[in-house]
């Protein structure tokens, strides 16, 4: 493993299942009587986020309390940081405090690979602008494998704003590195003209790929963008890459429906779909501590073994 | 140490990369040129006191002039002073710098212009010629008094909001119009602001990838067709800054073919870097325009060599470390520029034969000159170092291959995209109207 999980494009084949077989046990610990594990005991895990995310900050906060870690959740807003610290003054107040790892959520695109130059211990990417998030796409990744039991030749769809989605970007690289076989599907307007470059086929058309989808992975569309003129309307939006009752009868019946909220219900996807069978939108989010612990289990070299 | 007025012979040194000769420098003039290896301290006729220089094997080169200039002063002295930038410059070779406006308070009267002229006398390491800034304030609303700065000390002839583009087309064919009276041209920082917004880098492959919002090629492009078309129609002078694609090689080659006055100008580090550097997000690749791809750097080679990009320009931007060392959104744009241009230049450019030594110098000193409006402009690279002409010039080393340690420039700031790159040439002397700046690579 490298010291740093920064992005899933630059995570090996190996290193990437690693990572999935060691979530498989960690699930497992999820299942005993006792969910915790003495792995991490001493070492220090801050939780440095300059955006707001509960979800994913809590899920890491739990995956590193399970493993016995010292937790430090650093929030920007409040903070010294709010008042025009820098990112690398920040890093060098976390060196002194002794951070084994950092979990980093921060806005702007790269901020972990910066960090990464200015600490000794691990950094961990938990979302950075609109470059990637990585343990969202290993979460995805486990949570595909464990329900159609492999994600070799799987047929993933991923729907909606790839061109600012850092959970696009991570899942088409890792879903290329496990050999999927991806299709991106969006308006024109929110996909990247770079898209050509990537290991995708590239749709605007949601119904004609539906039916050869095993997996679609509907992706958040921010209100936002409407008035940025990526799309005329939240109805048309809607209309054409949302992910209705009827659209989702034309998936296969065994394919999965995923997102990885916050869902905005009946933008891209109808409550009814969401809260379907076929979804694995709850899931999604207790296989997010399962892989968390797996990574801070990996990079920080626990001890012990996992039982 | 000498002082203007004194004489030197520059022994075996070999003008634009030609045969040897002596040179003698004598009253700020290129006195004479003698039989190589002829002239020694017994030499009969020398003016008293004349100094014997070993240039054995030193390329001489009309003194480099910078057409693009950021020396900070005022208001981020912090990052640069006319002192230290001029350094840089005088180090490099260069014997003119156009200082930019973008400074705090903007260049945009004669007091401020003035300012950094006398600044730039004051420091004496080479000459600087201040820009002003074509809007007041840079806002892009309303034009600043162009006439003012023309009269004054500064004797302005190049008016820029670089940094912003000028916009407004009424506005910018206005100042195209009006800067005529004084033979002033206008220097565009071509980037239309709403295809920008938010624009971290190339947009392209790597940026899809990196996920950092793209500055689109037409952003660029579409501006300076616009703006070529007006200074078409008006029949002004019009000069592109930091041309930086090959679509606007394309669009340049075009209007030139028109006979339409638009000169242009490309950077260092357009000439050799790409955009796939951004990858390590270390914003020292950050600038503006952004690094492009392969494919762009070919372009604008081929277009300087065969002359639709008139000259070398820097873009020297210092920035405090504290600028830089951030998160890529977060840094601001620019690099430095003056010590490692000639350098770049002879990588790119001369390597591999796509400009000779006149070529070098008529890219980097006579067009940038020409395009400025400076006095007394050579007719060509060859009588820039003939006898008669001032004794403003450059000698330069080719052949070692140095590597760039940003903690020896003169700079205030750090932030060179060159750091632990190996380059070819260095400068061993410039002379400014006869007198020494640098010797035996160092500021005199």
């Amino acid at each position: 493993m490298n010291r740093h999980l920064l992005s899933t494009e630059d995570l090996g084949r190996d290193d990437a299942l690693l990572i999935l077989d060691t979530a498989e046990r960690m699930a497992r610990v999820a299942e005993a009587s006792v969910r915790k594990l003495p792995t991490l005991r001493g070492r220090t895990v801050v939780n440095l986020f300059f955006e707001d995310s509960t979800r994913t900050r809590t899920s890491f906060e739990v995956a590193a309390k399970r493993l016995s870690a010292d937790v430090i959740n650093f929030s920007a807003r409040g903070s010294s940081v709010s008042k025009g610290e820098s990112l690398k003054d920040t890093a060098q107040t976390l060196e002194a405090m002794g951070a084994d790892a950092v979990v980093c959520r921060h806005g702007a695109s790269g901020a972990p690979h910066r960090l990464a130059s200015w600490v000794r211990g691990s950094v961990v990417n938990a979302g950075d602008g609109t470059h990637e998030h990585p343990t969202q796409a290993l979460l995805d990744a486990f949570t595909m494998r464990r329900r159609l039991g492999r994600i070799e030749g799987l047929r993933v769809t991923i729907v909606g704003d790839v061109l600012h989605s850092r959970v696009a970007r991570s899942n088409v690289w890792l879903l290329a590195t496990l050999g999927a076989s991806v299709t991106v599907v969006a308006p024109p307007t929110l996909l990247p003209l770079g898209v050509s470059s990537w290991p995708v086929e590239v749709s605007y058309n949601l119904d004609a790929v539906l039916p050869k989808s095993d997996v679609v992975m509907m992706l958040r569309v921010q209100r936002e963008r409407m008035s940025a003129a990526f799309f005329p309307t939240e109805r048309e939006y809607s209309r054409r890459y949302g992910l209705d009752v009827d659209r989702a009868a034309n998936l296969p019946e065994h394919a999965l429906v995923m997102h990885p909220g916050p869902m905005v219900r009946g933008m891209e996807i109808a409550s009814q779909v969401a809260d379907s069978a076929r979804s694995t939108v709850v899931e999604q989010v207790a296989n997010g501590v399962s892989v968390r612990m797996a990574v801070l289990y990996l990079l920080l070299g626990g001890s012990g073994e996992v039982s | 140490m000498s002082t203007s007025g004194d004489a030197w012979v520059l022994r075996r040194v070999r003008p634009l990369g030609g045969e040897p000769v002596d040179v003698l420098l004598a009253d700020g003039v290129i006195a004479a040129w003698r039989p190589p290896g002829s002239t020694g301290p017994d030499t009969e006729g020398l003016p008293p006191g004349t100094a014997i220089l070993d240039t054995d094997g030193l390329i001489l080169l009309p003194g480099l002039v910078d057409l693009h200039t950021h020396l900070r002063e005022p208001g981020r002295e912090d990052a640069e002073t006319v002192e230290s930038g001029t350094r840089a410059a005088a180090l490099g070779g260069f014997t003119t710098v156009f200082a930019m406006a973008n400074t705090n308070p903007v260049a945009d009267t004669a007091g401020v212009v003035e300012q950094v002229y006398r600044l730039g006398v004051d420091a004496g390491h080479c000459d600087v010629r201040p820009v002003g800034a074509v809007t007041v304030g840079l806002d892009g609303q309303r034009l600043a008094e162009l006439g003012a700065m023309a009269g004054s000390a500064a004797g302005v002839r190049v008016f820029s909001d670089d940094g912003h583009c000028v916009s407004d087309a009424q506005l910018m064919r206005r100042a195209l119009e009006y800067v005529k009276a004084f033979d002033g041209v206008v220097a565009q920082h071509a980037e239309e602001p709403r295809l920008t917004e938010g624009a971290q880098m190339n947009e392209g492959v790597v940026a899809a990838r990196l996920g950092l919002p793209g500055w689109p090629a037409v952003a660029e492009e579409a501006i300076i067709a616009r703006d070529a078309l007006l200074a078409g129609h008006v029949d002004s002078r019009l000069h592109i800054c930091h041309v930086s694609t090959a679509g606007s090689v394309e669009i340049i080659r075009w209007a030139k073919a028109k006979g339409w006055r638009v000169t242009a100008e490309v950077t260092p580090h357009h000439l050799l870097l790409t955009d796939d550097l951004a990858s390590s997000y270390d914003p020292v690749f950050k600038v503006n325009p952004p690094l492009r791809t392969a494919a762009d750097v070919a372009a604008l080679r081929a277009g300087l060599a065969d002359g639709t990009i008139d000259c070398v320009a820097t873009d020297h931007a210092p920035h405090a470390a504290q600028d830089k060392e951030t998160e890529w959104a977060a840094a601001r744009p620019g690099m430095l520029g003056l010590q490692t241009a000639l350098s770049v230049v002879i990588e790119t450019m001369v390597v591999g034969g796509r400009l000779d030594w006149a070529g070098v110098a008529d890219r980097m000193a006579l067009a940038p000159a020409r395009i400025g409006g400076l006095p007394g402009p050579a007719p060509d690279a060859n009588a820039a170092v003939a006898v008669g002409a001032p004794a403003t010039l450059t000698l330069l080393d080719p052949t070692p291959w140095q590597v760039v340690d940003p903690n020896a420039l003169a700079s205030r700031s750090r932030n060179t995209p060159y750091a632990g790159r190996s380059l070819p040439g260095a400068v061993r002397a410039t002379f400014l109207r006869g007198r020494p700046t640098v010797l035996d690579g160092k500021i005199v």
